[in-house]
């Protein structure tokens, strides 16, 4: 009885848009939904920081040093904030670390593939960041309240990225042959990737319709990723250049653009672990967190040794 | 002129290197919100370094003399005999230990840099030195702690940062020790000399180690040469990697 009243008040909440926090009562199923959707969130930004790291040493001039070092610090911050959003849920962040690190929890696949060229690093910007955001943005009105407020802030930063990644693509189309070839060949890397990124089409993808229904998500797959297809056969007219699909194409009567059918199969097979990078990718992670094991530890220790020295002075 | 240009590259190349190697880490770090920290650290320095890039190559477009410069035809174009930073920010970075030992060292003596540098009689010099001289202090203030846990740590750290202090410290001495062009900017008034930092430098090393359980080494051989151009081996590893794209695909905008 009490059960079904709690259940009554959560729906109740939900359909009237009032956040849902931490201490209020909520399904398992909403707060299990929610610790996967968010950590697997808080992973994708701590794997990206590797592709985009690999230029950081690399980079062309000292602003775009800067720039780019800013940004990965940027992604580490989005990463523990929502580490901190999903541990209201009752998880540390420990057991995260441990379930992307044994491979339970995935991230998003987008960072499977290399970063080849400096032109990568614009792409990213502008495609990975501008699909990013489109996800992202109905997040800002997530029912659940701690990972609404940090979706706010973080994407607020991501949109300064793909300004920034974009600058770097217009850059590169300006510039010589060699620039023109490295930017249009990194475009066509990264297109399909990073429509895949909205996820499979909507009639198979399983965790859609619940999470429709209890506010986690507002739009569907597929309507995002026809969002972000018109919005980008646009911007790509600005740099001067196409994107890798025959079929892309204006549809009058749809008001929308018509494109290509998606590799489904490359999908699974990233997500699945056969992606260029996912081995490395993960142990890169694992390495740096077990290299960091003996700092840790003395953190810990010293922390120690500093509480049981005031609590003998006192 | 010559002197100066010396002086103001060779501030720029210490933080510009430094800033390269802790750069290594982002993406990295031993843990999240130290990752976080070591790249800010990096990113505070690269931008000391642009601004005392960008002086260097004012002086260097109003005397005519030279091609004209930019902040990055100082950091890409030219090679290792010329760069001037000190040894100690060329070396790789090693573990945590070797990081924050070396960061402490640096931000110990740019601290006292900055102090100086502050009132400087060249306009441009004291401006830069006035802003990073916030920065140089929260820089040694977070090593000093990390010196400290690593110290007082656990029985691994102290081992680690024993071994880091016995790889670095021969590469102290030559912050102290005043190149040509430091003797010249003690002279006109724009630069201290640094062996007048030596006594303060060393206090701040003494009152850390003291609380970190470290011994402070005696009078060792010092390695010197990099402000004058004489460098390790790392550096041109480093600028192989770091001025890639710009060697690779010359007189291109980025």
């Amino acid at each position: 009885m009490i059960a079904l009243q709690d259940e009554k008040h959560f729906l109740e909440k939900v359909t009237h848009e009032i956040r849902v926090e931490p201490k209020d009562w909520m399904p398992d199923q909403y707060r299990k939904t929610l610790i996967r959707q968010i950590s697997q969130h808080a992973h994708s930004e701590i794997v990206g920081m590797l592709p985009e790291g690999n230029w950081i040493t690399r980079a062309p001039s000292l602003k775009r040093k800067a720039i780019l070092i800013a940004k990965v610090q940027d992604e580490a911050g989005h990463g523990l904030y929502l580490y901190s959003a999903a541990e209201t849920l009752g998880i540390s962040r420990a057991e995260m670390i441990d379930q992307l690190h044994s491979g339970r929890a995935k991230y998003s696949s987008i960072f499977n593939y290399p970063t080849i060229s400096w032109a990568d690093i614009g792409a990213i910007g502008w495609l990975v960041d501008g699909a990013a955001i489109m996800n992202q943005v109905p997040l800002c009105r997530c029912s659940y309240g701690p990972y609404s407020r940090a979706m706010v802030r973080i994407c607020k930063e991501e949109s300064f990225h793909q300004r920034q990644g974009f600058d770097i693509l217009l850059k590169l189309s300006q510039g010589s042959k060699a620039q023109k070839n490295m930017v249009q060949d990194s475009i066509n890397r990264w297109w399909w990737p990073s429509i895949m990124m909205f996820g499979p089409a909507d009639e198979s993808s399983p965790h859609s319709r619940q999470s429709m229904e209890w506010k986690i998500k507002r739009f569907s797959n597929d309507e995002l990723r026809q969002r972000f297809v018109d919005m980008c056969a646009q911007q790509v007219k600005v740099l001067g250049l196409e994107l890798p699909d025959e079929k892309l194409k204006w549809n009058e009567k749809r008001q929308q653009y018509d494109f290509g059918e998606i590799d489904w199969k490359e999908f699974r097979n990233v997500v699945n672990g056969n992606g260029p990078c996912n081995k490395e990718r993960l142990a890169t992670r694992i390495k740096a967190h077990e290299d960091g094991a003996w700092v840790r530890e003395a953190a810990a220790a010293h922390a120690e040794k500093r509480r049981a020295k005031s609590a003998r002075a006192a | 002129m010559e002197n100066r240009l010396s002086y103001t590259l060779y501030l720029a190349d210490s933080a510009l290197i430094l800033s390269h190697r802790n750069s290594e880490w982002t993406g990295h770090g031993p843990v999240l919100e130290q990752d976080i920290a070591i790249s800010n650290i990096a990113l505070d320095l690269i931008g000391q370094a642009r601004n005392f890039y960008d002086y260097a190559a004012r002086q260097i477009n109003q005397s005519g003399l030279n091609d004209p410069a930019t902040e990055d035809s100082l950091a890409y174009l030219r090679d290792v005999p010329e760069f001037k930073n000190c040894l100690l920010a060329e070396l790789p970075r090693g573990d945590w230990a070797v990081t924050i030992l070396r960061q402490f060292f640096f931000s110990a003596y740019q601290t006292l840099l900055f102090e100086k540098l502050q009132h400087s009689g060249v306009d441009d010099l004291a401006a830069i030195a006035e802003k990073s001289l916030k920065e140089a202090t929260y820089h040694l203030r977070w090593s000093s702690e990390w010196v400290i846990r690593l110290g007082d740590g656990t029985q691994e750290s102290r081992s680690r940062i024993l071994d880091a202090l016995d790889q670095l410290w021969m590469y102290t001495g030559e912050l102290l020790e005043p190149a040509h062009y430091e003797l010249a900017a003690a002279v006109e008034g724009y630069g201290p000399d640094p062996a007048t930092l030596k006594e303060t430098w060393l206090e701040k090393i003494q009152e850390v180690f003291e609380e970190a359980v470290l011994p402070v080494p005696g009078n060792e051989w010092m390695q010197t040469g990099g402000k004058t151009g004489k460098h390790t081996e790392h550096l041109g590893q480093l600028l192989a990697e770091m001025q890639f794209m710009q060697r690779a695909y010359p007189g291109c905008e980025w």
